[in-house]
């Protein structure tokens, strides 16, 4: 029961990491229907900034403000060099391009910061743990994740709800002309959205820092759990990506903590586990296929 | 008049320096992972391998060799290419350098029907030390089990009996723990197969936490193992449940993105840069002396492939088209390892020492091994009987 608590708390917490990756894509593509691949690169900048910075000052949050700020300009400098050519091409030609950024990033931080992973260590006043549940101490750094995954979607959404930016986002998400019409810049519009969805992906990539390896490539890896989350969420849909990353975080952990034992209640303990460690890892996409069957447009799409 | 006869003595000694300098060069093909996040073990290979040809001036074994280098990207159909390549277009006759088992599983049968020579630096799939073994195909490294092996061994001699196995679930994974299994004489408390590629362990360090083991062995490369060893120590489990691993996720340069989490681990491995033999403490200080950090086990096994082929050279006088008096010669083994002793078993395989050691942080703060006592002397591996050599 403990376990099962606690097994709950990972999925929380894997569900939030997500919620801050699919949060940004989904942005971008609900507003300026570009499918932008090379997302996870922003969250592997993110990660390399803040590893470089604190490894440099010694200090997390000095890392933290560093990365921020670098992320969103990268994107904001993608988005007015390479996006803003693609608004108007076929979603292939967006494929392809985004893809070549992403070997163009992961290429480019081989090329700075060489080829073995970056060191990046939880900060001090989150090392160690907190007895949550009595019996089972859980780390305070994920706590930390969790807290800021939740705070980060409040934001959004008094962002989008309750002010004028968001209004005109929301607009020119409708009807990209007619907003224009009524005097919104959408061009930087569409650069500070952009700028926005990548500042969230860096962000992603500070927490994940001291977590995981810091490496070239990291970004592609949670890139694929994102798009299967803003596919069940709802493409362009804020709320979806939150209840997408929740769902896909719970699956995925509950699925991998919990199926080897569900098998070997009737197959032998090798085939068994053999069995449930493949299922486990499709089980996201298991989800996904299921929920498009019921849904095809996602949970909560974006537009009605 | 003078003049003349400078120049009549400076053109006889050309002349006369031609054929030395014609005979041409052996070429080595490297077909190695440079690219991906992998790409740093290619890196340590090939610059080990290059090392040795620097350190004769461009020779090995006083016979002039030519490497060509190309990276495989990891992928079995690229490297495929680049051997097709080598063999017709460059005419190379030696062949070196995978890194990953699944590429050498798809290069190696190939290459070494059509009589080239195949010296691995690294990769060592139990497939081609058994049943698929072969007179052309020379493994300098390991053979795929024997990191496991010695820690199987070394963590029942030291008492722990309830172990907790994880590895990813691919053939590879099952391998290695199969290798650990093969000398551990207690109990398992689970055996998780984990997705390939994972980067989070959250869920299966709370299993393992429930599970209470004594130990815990991992086989896990690259940053899958830096990402768990992180989280294990967030967890606070290193304090209370001892972490033993393969030397795969303990190299020097990897030490250096897990810092003070990898302190105390033990690991196994045939080699580390601390091994008091002369010929090994040539190879550190002028490895480190070229490149300004401490080799990995991946160079090391490099610059011992180059130096195998150097003195199988210098045997048959750089003749490589005779490849029976190649193959023998290579066989014999004759040079000085770093290793110490060295010698090759039926199926082309080191027989060697095989070393327990452990991650500590040195004085000027880097992390390294240190050698704690070798587990395996003279270890051989245990599909020798399974080749059938032709």
């Amino acid at each position: 029961m403990l376990l099962f608590l606690e097994q709950l708390l990972n999925g929380l917490q894997l569900g939030i990491t997500l919620f801050l990756m699919s949060a940004g894509l989904t942005l971008v593509f609900g507003i300026m229907q570009v499918i932008n691949l090379a997302h996870g690169s922003f969250y592997m900048i993110g990660a390399y900034v803040a590893a470089t910075v604190t490894a440099r000052s010694g200090s997390f949050l000095l890392g933290l403000l560093a990365a921020l700020p670098a992320a969103a300009l990268v994107g904001m400098l993608v988005e007015m060099l390479v996006l803003r050519r693609l608004y108007k091409k076929d979603h292939l030609d967006q494929v392809l391009a985004t893809f070549g950024l992403i070997m163009f990033f992961n290429e480019l931080t081989r090329m700075v910061w060489g080829r073995q992973p970056l060191f990046m260590d939880v900060p001090a006043w989150l090392a160690g743990s907190v007895e949550l549940i009595p019996g089972v101490p859980y780390p305070s750094y994920r706590l930390a994740v969790i807290a800021v995954g939740i705070l980060v979607g409040v934001l959004l959404y008094l962002l989008f709800a309750h002010t004028r930016v968001g209004m005109q986002i929301r607009a020119g998400a409708s009807n990209r002309e007619m907003a224009g019409a009524l005097g919104v810049n959408i061009r930087l519009l569409y650069t500070l959205v952009f700028g926005l969805g990548t500042l969230l992906a860096g962000l992603a990539g500070v927490m994940a820092g001291p977590i995981l390896a810091v490496e070239a490539g990291m970004g592609e890896s949670i890139l694929i759990l994102t798009f299967v989350v803003i596919v069940i969420g709802g493409i362009g849909s804020i709320r979806g990506a939150l209840v997408g990353a929740l769902l896909v975080g719970m699956a995925d952990t509950l699925g991998r903590a919990f199926l080897p034992a569900l098998f070997r209640i009737f197959l032998s303990a090798a085939v068994a586990d053999g069995v449930a460690a493949s299922l486990a890892s499709m089980l996201v996409y298991i989800l996904m296929a299921l929920v498009l069957v019921w849904r095809p447009r996602g949970l909560i799409p974006a537009h009605g | 008049m003078m003049k003349r006869s400078v120049l009549v003595a400076m053109m006889l000694a050309l002349v006369a320096a031609g054929p030395c300098q014609a005979m041409e060069a052996v070429k080595i093909g490297m077909i190695t992972t440079l690219s991906t996040k992998a790409g740093y073990l290619g890196e340590e290979t090939r610059d080990g391998f290059q090392l040795a040809i620097d350190m004769e001036d461009g020779r090995l074994g006083g016979i002039p060799v030519e490497l060509l280098v190309d990276d495989d990207g990891r992928k079995p159909e690229k490297a495929k290419q680049i051997a097709d390549r080598f063999i017709k277009r460059d005419g190379v006759k030696i062949l070196t350098g995978i890194v990953f088992s699944n590429v050498a599983i798809a290069v190696v049968p190939k290459v070494v029907r059509q009589d080239m020579i195949y010296v691995s630096t690294n990769a060592g799939p139990s497939l081609l030390a058994g049943k698929g073994c072969h007179a052309n195909y020379f493994n300098v490294a390991y053979q795929n089990d024997n990191p496991d092996e010695v820690v199987g061994k070394y963590v029942s001699d030291a008492g722990f009996k309830n172990v907790y196995l994880l590895a990813p679930n691919y053939p590879a994974g099952k391998d290695h723990l199969g290798g650990f299994k093969r000398y551990y004489t207690g109990t398992l408390a689970g055996e998780v197969y984990t997705k390939l590629g994972q980067s989070d362990y959250a869920a299966e360090i709370a299993a393992l936490r429930a599970a209470a083991p004594d130990a815990v062995y991992f086989f896990l490369p690259g940053g899958m193992g830096i990402n768990f060893l992180k989280q294990y120590t967030q967890a606070e489990l290193n304090r209370t449940i001892p972490v033993f691993g393969p030397a795969f996720s303990f190299d020097e340069r990897l030490l250096q993105a897990v810092k003070d989490t990898a302190i105390g681990v033990k690991n196994g491995s045939q080699w580390t840069h601390d091994l008091d033999f002369p010929a090994n403490h040539l190879f550190v200080d002028a490895f480190r002396k070229a490149h300004g950090r401490t080799p990995t086990l991946y160079a090391s096994q490099g610059y011992e492939a180059a130096r195998l082929l150097g003195s199988a050279l210098k045997k048959v006088n750089g003749k490589v088209d005779d490849l029976a008096a190649l193959r023998s010669a290579i066989r014999s083994a004759d040079f000085d390892s770093i290793r110490g002793k060295f010698a090759f078993s039926a199926n082309q395989h080191p027989i060697q020492n095989l070393y327990i050691r452990e991650v500590v942080k040195t004085e000027d703060g880097t992390y390294t091994n240190k050698t704690l006592k070798a587990v395996f002397t003279d270890h051989s591996n245990v599909y020798v009987d399974e080749c059938k050599m032709k």
